[in-house]
């Protein structure tokens, strides 16, 4: 997005975040990113650069800055409510001996 | 703390993140782009990033040159997917090395303005159709050997940039391998083609690993903060190991008297690499530095229109957009 004081045709275009989905039924995956003018370019750099071997069965391309991130500073408290409910586990419950649960 | 000079007048708080982030990647942890890092790891990782992202572009000059002239038009399908690998190398190695906070029109600016290095060995000429199999059998594969290493790097974005670009190595360096051993099993002409080749891009690919480690001073740094976990001297030994049964196997002979296999060690020793030819082709004057970056530089401006094009096509639409959703 930066035209700067560049001449037209000299910048080096947004950057857009790569997801690819490596067969049907899995996640998208981050695999790097791109730049390219549009959101149309993007999918087709990301095509050339991401997926030359078949890697993809679909393709995401995010602007880089409409990603909103967890910050790596705050990540213990952050997480924190997450960590220290271990009733949230099956290891929790004890089930008579000789029981199959599942 | 134990006396850290790598930055001046450190305040506590910087200390003891210093002190945490040492024993994290001593510990083989990762670093993340957002976290915390000393300036000089940043910077180290900047700059070898960068060099080895521009290596990876201006690695496809001297295999371009033969594309158009290839042998059949297999061997010509499989140069071209090669080259097309190394662009997407440079692709991600350059957007690994904008997560630390640079741009890469900054780092090709610097590229084509000759003040950025790349590997030496790309400054060297592809004389012959056998060049091309002698790079991708030892400048591929000497490339592997240090990549696989770096796939481990402490720095997650590089990491994982070098575990994509590993698996895409091993066909280069097949493929090159595949060309050496077919012209070796053919004329006597072909044989003595393949046979130069090796002997001209022997010694530039064992300088490709850098200089010895008693003359390396970033080494020690690289392998303290986990970006490196072998030493130049140890990777190269490694290749040269791996290397030697490679050429016996496909009738070759490594243009070293010295070379001979240590009983003890189990190693190959191999003689004494030329430091003065290593240091004048890094300072730029080697046989094609000149030529590599006018080439480098002639295709930029000639792919300027391409993208205007691109950035005019965008803007028209964005302001067409704007004014469908008014
Ligand atoms: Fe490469
Ligand atoms: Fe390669």
């Amino acid at each position: 997005m930066t035209q700067g004081d560049h001449p037209v045709g000299d910048t080096q275009w947004p950057l857009w975040e790569v997801f690819t989905q490596s067969a049907p039924g899995k996640p998208h995956e981050h695999a790097g990113s791109v730049h390219a003018p549009d959101a149309e370019l993007a999918l087709q750099n990301a095509r050339d650069v991401y997926t030359r071997r078949g890697e993809a069965v679909s393709l995401w391309v995010v602007p880089a800055d409409a990603i909103t991130a967890s910050s790596p500073s705050d990540a213990g408290p952050f997480f924190e409510p997450g960590n220290d409910k271990a009733y949230r586990h099956p290891q929790f419950y004890k089930v008579p001996r000789g029981v199959k649960v599942f | 703390m134990p006396q850290k000079n790598t930055e001046s007048a450190l305040s506590p708080e910087d200390a003891a993140r210093l002190e945490a982030f040492e024993a994290h990647v001593g510990k083989g942890g990762y670093v993340e782009p957002k976290d915390w890092m000393p300036e000089r790891y940043r910077k180290q990782l900047i700059r070898m990033m960068s060099q080895h992202a521009h290596s990876e572009v201006v690695g496809m000059l001297p295999e371009g040159n033969w594309i158009t002239r290839a042998p059949s038009l297999r061997r010509k399908m499989v140069l071209l997917a090669k080259v097309q690998d190394e662009a997407g190398h440079g692709l991600y190695i350059y957007c690994g090395t904008e997560t630390l906070g640079v741009d890469r029109e900054e780092l090709v600016e610097a590229l084509l303005a000759g003040k950025a290095k790349y590997s030496s060995i790309f400054n060297y000429p592809t004389l012959t159709w056998a060049d091309i199999g002698a790079i991708g059998w030892l400048v591929d594969g000497a490339a592997i050997v240090n990549q696989t290493m770096l796939a481990k790097a402490s720095y997650g974005p590089y990491a994982r940039a070098m575990i994509r670009i590993c698996k895409e190595e091993n066909f280069h360096k097949r493929q090159g391998y595949e060309i050496m051993a077919t012209l070796s099993k053919g004329t006597p002409a072909q044989k003595a083609m393949a046979q130069d080749a090796l002997d001209r891009w022997w010694w530039p690919s064992l300088m490709m690993f850098g200089p010895s480690d008693t003359n390396s001073p970033n080494s020690a740094e690289l392998i303290k903060w986990g970006v490196k976990k072998k030493t130049n001297d140890e990777l190269r030994q490694r290749f040269v190991d791996l290397t030697v049964p490679q050429a016996e196997a496909i009738g070759l002979t490594l243009p070293d008297p010295d070379l001979r296999y240590d009983e003890e060690t189990k190693h190959w020793n191999f003689g004494e690499i030329d430091w003065d030819e290593f240091w004048t082709v890094v300072k730029g004057n080697g046989p094609c530095n000149k030529e590599r970056l006018e080439a480098r530089r002639r295709a930029h401006d000639d792919g300027a229109w391409v993208r205007a094009a691109a950035e005019a096509y965008a803007a028209k639409r964005n302001g067409h957009n704007r004014a469908t959703a008014a």
